[in-house]
């Protein structure tokens, strides 16, 4: 059991509390968001952002911040998807996405060296990629909105089950999409509590110096990390052109700041070290519920960008102040002692 | 005596064209207490590292526990049982004590996977090893320095230490704190363990230590048994120079006082405050951390607001609103920590200390006039011979004394006519605290008042004109340093006869 006190210093309560709040403000106006079809809409909105922002918090924890995680998953999957039409492919989905998963994975690497082993700044480095990855698309690869083949369109309809709504009769479908990012969370969960490497993110966020001296291998996490952000970036890619049916190039484009949002908003420490699964996925869902159900209260969607920016300010200043009153507090006991 | 647990001999190292190193030699005893002494720059941070196979010397060679080598490597140097407590003690702050406590030695173990259950063993056994009591599932983050300090002393522990090497492990600790340190130093000592302390803090020095070896520009200029050493000689061989003892007697140039304080008051620092302070004075104020000495100074420099009391520049009541206010009413003030709220760390010595007279320094629209601030930094850099290669070096890169200097510089461009100085040598190495002193002199001769907050009891002695000793946020007596003791202002600041 987690004591009281260390509960009360999570932002994960608030941020649930938060989505509590404001789910039962809109069913009780609107009576539509408890609704099968509604929540089926809401987790399908989640899984794209929800994929991306188990990368990027990992990245957060190590100290540094990933700003290209859309341009890989954009590159990744048209190039992956325009080498499948070219071939005629017609076979199994699994091929699109080891395709997809593998030129991540070099994206990444690019990310990880020049992170990793010539120690740049990871902003910087994902700034310069993600431009550099961007531009490759739309220049070398003239890219424009594409068919997707076969495999990929029959794999976005396969679906889990379809709700229905009983007063309006509207429908949704729960893709099965949902599982890979279920998958993803528990191997995510897995490998940052239960294995050394995962401990060792913590560590190098915590204090990359200490990391080093205590036996750890940094260069190598960060090249894993950054590899790790690949490789689901391209999965995610696949997984985003499958649902829609069509290859838009720039579908993800400019995600990275509201999935950065996102997890900041889920208590993950700006400046490394800390940051829950849990919180991460709490971020994603308020996020998603203003950005999706605010319109069923009759808010126009221009306006649910205001609400999203303040929620972020007041979700990280409610952080930023726990996080100050607690050093007052601690300074004071301090100075009692002494 | 018993062979040594460490014994180095002829250690030469250089960095491009500096010595560091000029053959240097050292052994310890097992179970002995070391001092390794010298001021910044002598080399004693190179020998750790060239101890704990960080450096490889150039010359010279290495012997531990009978097996000899021309140099380590860390991992070879670890696993013959030597261990490194630096100075910010390389925790993660982020993470809970037990996984502070287990991670090293789970990847000593090249574990791939995180037990914990393991992990909460290994550290409990560890935290009772030296019978230290802490909440495993805490973070280090919200730990006092002093029990992060202890975690890596637990930690060096479970490595099977047969050496701990601790580089300047007090700088941060308050008094008490350095007495429960070493308690567990001496501890680890009944233990058979052997411990290098790394310090330049003479009183530390006599109060821990067997044995001594002082460095001073790479070279061992002494050592031997600690009960043969005196203040003169450790501040001699420390400095190569020879000190005196001094006292300051104020100038008979007293006239009205510049600063007068009646009944200041502020509720939960400090009440009922009064006094006076004179052109040419030196007002020592000591006390113990929490005496409220602090919060006095900071009130007279306008970063606090009184709750009661007045305060008279010149004869005149004034309210000082702001440290903006005090700067215009002519009061300095160096704070304690100068790393984090006196100095722009890494900015250059220049820009350092122009940063308090930049309006004198700039032209009508607003632009710096350059050549003004060059001349007038040449100036402070040659009177307070602050050593710095160019005046454009990050003031980082200086020792903590000439960072000092820069400090106090800054304040008197200036030109103020009350400066206060809170912890004026905290840091700071013997050659320089002296020159500090000397400085404080001459300025308070001229004519300057001056008043110095510390609990460096012989500074107080040293310098001050006269001595108010503060507990519990009052002012208890009034002193004149040439006729009290040491241990008469201790008895004072503490409570305790």
């Amino acid at each position: 059991m987690i004591p009281m006190e260390r509960m009360t210093k999570r932002s994960e309560p608030y941020v649930l509390a938060a989505i509590i709040v404001l789910s039962l403000l809109i069913q009780v106006r609107s009576g539509q968001f408890f609704s099968g079809n509604n929540l089926v809409d809401l987790a399908r909105s989640l899984i794209v952002p929800g994929l991306f922002s188990v990368g990027c918090m990992m990245v957060i924890v190590s100290g540094g911040v990933d700003v290209s995680f859309p341009a890989i998953a954009s590159l990744a999957m048209y190039v992956t998807d325009k080498i499948l039409l070219a071939s005629n492919y017609s076979g199994n989905v699994i091929l699109a996405y080891a395709i997809s998963a593998g030129l991540g994975l070099l994206m990444g690497a690019l990310n990880g060296f020049l992170i990793g082993f010539l120690r740049l700044p990871t902003l910087v480095v994902t700034l310069g990629t993600s431009s550099l990855y961007t531009g490759l698309m739309y220049g070398a690869f003239s890219a424009s909105a594409s068919d997707v083949p076969l495999a990929i369109a029959m794999h976005g309809k396969e679906i889990l089950f379809t709700a229905t709504n009983p007063t309006s009769g509207l429908t949704s479908n729960m893709p099965v999409h949902i599982l890979i990012l279920i998958g993803v969370l528990i191997l995510a969960f897995f490998l940052l509590r239960y294995t050394m490497l995962g401990r060792g993110i913590y560590a190098i966020g915590g204090d990359e110096m200490a990391a080093e001296r205590a036996g750890f291998n940094v260069r190598g996490i960060k090249m894993f990390l950054y590899c790790f952000v690949g490789v689901l970036a391209g999965i995610t890619g696949i997984v985003r052109i499958s649902m829609m049916s069509y290859a838009d190039p720039s579908t993800m484009l400019g995600m990275e700041m509201t999935v950065i949002a996102a997890v900041v908003l889920g208590g993950t420490r700006v400046t490394g070290g800390m940051g829950t699964l849990t919180g991460t996925i709490l971020g994603v869902t308020l996020m998603t519920i203003l950005s999706n159900s605010l319109i069923l209260i009759g808010i126009p969607s221009y306006w649910t960008r205001v609400f999203t920016g303040a929620v972020i300010i007041i979700g990280t200043g409610v952080t930023a102040h726990q996080t100050i009153t607690t050093r007052r507090r601690h300074a004071q006991a301090y100075k009692a002692a002494a | 005596m018993s062979a040594p647990v460490l014994k180095v001999e002829g250690i030469t190292k250089s960095f491009g064209g500096v010595q560091a190193l000029r053959g240097v030699s050292l052994d310890i005893a097992p179970g002995e207490i070391h001092c390794l002494a010298g001021e910044n720059g002598s080399g004693k941070s190179t020998l750790i590292k060239v101890i704990s196979g960080v450096y490889e010397p150039d010359v010279g060679w290495i012997e531990i526990q009978g097996q000899r080598f021309s140099h380590l490597n860390p991992k070879e140097a670890i696993s013959l049982g030597i261990q490194v407590i630096y100075q910010d003690f390389s925790v993660f702050p982020n993470l809970s004590v037990m996984e502070n406590l287990a991670l090293n030695n789970e990847l000593m173990d090249k574990r791939r996977f995180m037990n914990y259950r393991r992990a909460r063993a290994i550290a409990s056994n560890a935290i009772s090893q030296i019978g230290f009591e802490v909440d495993l599932d805490e973070r280090v983050e919200n730990l006092t320095v002093a029990d992060r300090q202890l975690i890596a002393i637990c930690r060096a522990l479970l490595q099977e230490a047969k050496l701990i090497i601790m580089d300047e492990p007090t700088s941060a600790l308050t008094k008490k704190e350095v007495k429960a340190l070493f308690a567990v130093i001496k501890g680890l000592q009944a233990r058979g363990l052997s411990i290098l302390f790394v310090s330049h803090k003479l009183d530390e020095v006599f109060e821990i230590s067997e044995r001594y070896t002082i460095l001073r520009n790479g070279e061992n200029v002494a050592s031997g048994s600690t009960a043969d050493l005196d203040r003169k000689t450790f501040a001699f061989h420390m400095t190569g120079r020879q000190f005196e003892d001094e006292y300051y007697k104020t100038p008979t140039m007293k006239g009205e006082p510049i600063l007068s304080v009646r009944g200041l008051t502020l509720h939960g620092a400090y009440s009922d405050i009064s006094f006076d302070l004179s052109a040419g004075e030196i007002l020592g104020i000591t006390g113990l951390l929490g005496s409220g000495r602090t919060e006095l100074v900071e009130t007279l420099f306008g970063i606090l607001q009184p709750d009661a009391g007045q305060i008279l520049i010149r004869g005149k009541e004034s309210r000082i609103k702001s440290v903006k206010d005090a700067i215009r009413k002519g009061i300095g003030y160096v704070p304690s920590d100068r790393l984090t709220e006196g100095l722009f760390l890494p900015q250059a010595v220049d820009r350092n200390l122009v940063v308090t007279v930049l309006d004198r320094v700039s032209n009508r629209l607003g632009f710096l006039r350059h050549s003004q601030i060059a001349e007038m930094c040449q100036k402070w850099i040659s009177e307070f011979s602050i050593s710095v290669k160019s005046p454009d070096f990050p003031v980082m890169t200086l020792s903590g004394g000439n960072q000092q200097k820069v400090v106090v510089a800054r304040w008197l461009a200036t030109d103020p006519s009350i400066l206060i100085l809170n912890g004026p040598t905290m840091g700071v190495d013997i050659g320089s605290k002296y020159e500090i002193h000397v400085l404080l002199r001459e300025l308070a001769a001229k004519g300057m008042a001056i008043i110095i907050v510390s609990d460096d009891l012989p500074e107080v002695l040293a310098c001050a004109s006269r001595i108010l000793v503060m507990r519990a946020g009052a002012f208890v007596q009034e002193l004149d340093p040439a006729v009290t003791t040491e241990s008469k202002l201790s008895e004072l600041s503490t409570g305790i006869a």
